[in-house]
């Protein structure tokens, strides 16, 4: 039970700490921050149920005025502009991640990888479309033509998350929650 | 750590943090339903006249926290410009101003600890299966782990400039990860050392 609550709220710092990290320079130059990495590690790591949790958590700490999200941003004013529906899809893709992570017998860091396709770009991001066309007052294609730029970034997150989940996995066998 | 409410007093920090979240969520759902821009406008004008009740510095310290919102304002802007639909343009960026406006000057006015205490009253119908307690504890640990982690991070990043060319970047992701779960394990150890959560 304790080590629940734990693993729930350290994780749930690491998604705020991933966010305050200085900006990665992809290759191409390409600036992303590693915030929504966490939220696919939330799911690939804790598994569906603790993943979720860790990240309404941290959405909780946001809205009550913590500056947590990625440029010290927070308050609940973040709910209101065009990212509301990232931050609503972010526990439910933690949720997906983590479920796919838990039914998956391929190896660690493919399935990681593939959960945070399906996670983290394949439920993300209709959930971050939705809410762009509703705030914007923009049809779901102009929205989703919006929410492309974001993409390039969230692909190589998808690979980190495989990356990082099968050497957690390889340094402390038994800490993978969602293959426990 | 550094909550962004303001050290500049108001008439609205003495309101209850319960009575602030529901007339914002009230005026959120009218900006949604207002039928014209006029109507947005003079709610703007509305939330710019409440900041004003904090002084000019607290209108300016609201401003500062705008730019989030000023990515959005351009493509909107730009994206109305080129299909010449600017009324409709305006709209959406007055009600987004708006919008986030309100919801700063909750967050400004409203202390951590009301805050808190008004997520564990909205939590409370979840007590069987998550005791006001442990909901409490872990928004605790959160607080208390988000510098512990980010002290990490920077010794991480500083180790790896000490012996190699260039930024860590992506590198030290696995490191923070495991401090994680590391510092995750320990705290459950102690807690339970303590006679647990509870």
């Amino acid at each position: 039970m304790e080590r629940n609550l734990t693993y729930v709220a350290l994780f749930a710092a690491l998604i705020a700490v991933l966010g305050l990290l200085p900006k990665i320079d992809l290759a191409a130059g390409v600036p992303i921050t590693a915030q929504s990495l966490g939220i696919m590690l939330c799911g690939t790591v804790l598994g569906a149920r603790r993943g979720a949790l860790a990240v309404l958590l941290f959405l909780v700490l946001v809205a009550v005025g913590l500056p947590l999200l990625s440029g010290g941003r927070g308050g609940l004013g973040v709910f209101a502009t065009a990212s509301v529906g990232f931050l609503v899809g972010f526990p439910i893709a933690a949720f997906v991640t983590g479920w796919v992570m838990e039914r998956t017998s391929l190896a660690v860091g493919t399935a990681a990888w593939a959960a945070s396709v399906i996670g983290g770009i394949g439920v993300l991001y209709p959930c971050g479309i939705i809410g762009m066309a509703v705030m914007l007052d923009k049809s779901l294609v102009e929205a989703s033509f919006l929410a492309m730029a974001f993409l390039p970034g969230d692909a190589v997150k998808t690979v980190l998350a495989g990356l990082v989940t099968a050497s957690l996995a390889g340094m402390r066998p038994g800490t993978l929650l969602s293959r426990a | 750590m550094l909550t962004l409410t303001s050290p500049i007093e108001t008439p609205f920090h003495g309101w209850q943090a319960g009575v602030k979240l529901g007339l914002l969520c009230a005026f959120t759902v009218w900006l949604f339903a207002a039928p014209g821009l006029g109507w947005l406008l003079a709610s703007l004008v509305v939330v710019a006249l409440c900041y004003l009740t904090g002084g000019l510095g607290f209108l300016r310290h609201g401003m500062g926290l705008f730019r989030p919102l000023w990515p959005f304002v351009l493509v909107v802007g730009i994206w109305h410009g080129w299909t010449g639909e600017w009324a409709a343009g305006a709209v959406v960026i007055v009600r987004l101003v708006a919008a986030l406006a309100a919801a700063n000057l909750v967050t400004m006015t409203t202390g951590l600890a009301p805050m808190i205490r008004v997520v564990e009253w909205l939590a409370r119908p979840l007590a069987p299966v998550l005791p006001p307690r442990r909901l409490a504890l872990a928004i605790a640990l959160v607080i208390r782990f988000v510098p512990v982690l980010g002290v990490h991070a920077e010794q991480m990043a500083m180790a790896w400039r000490a012996r190699a060319v260039g930024r860590a970047r992506w590198r030290i992701l696995p490191g923070l990860a495991l401090a994680a779960i590391d510092e995750a394990d320990h705290v459950a150890e102690a807690l339970r050392a303590r006679g647990g959560v509870g």
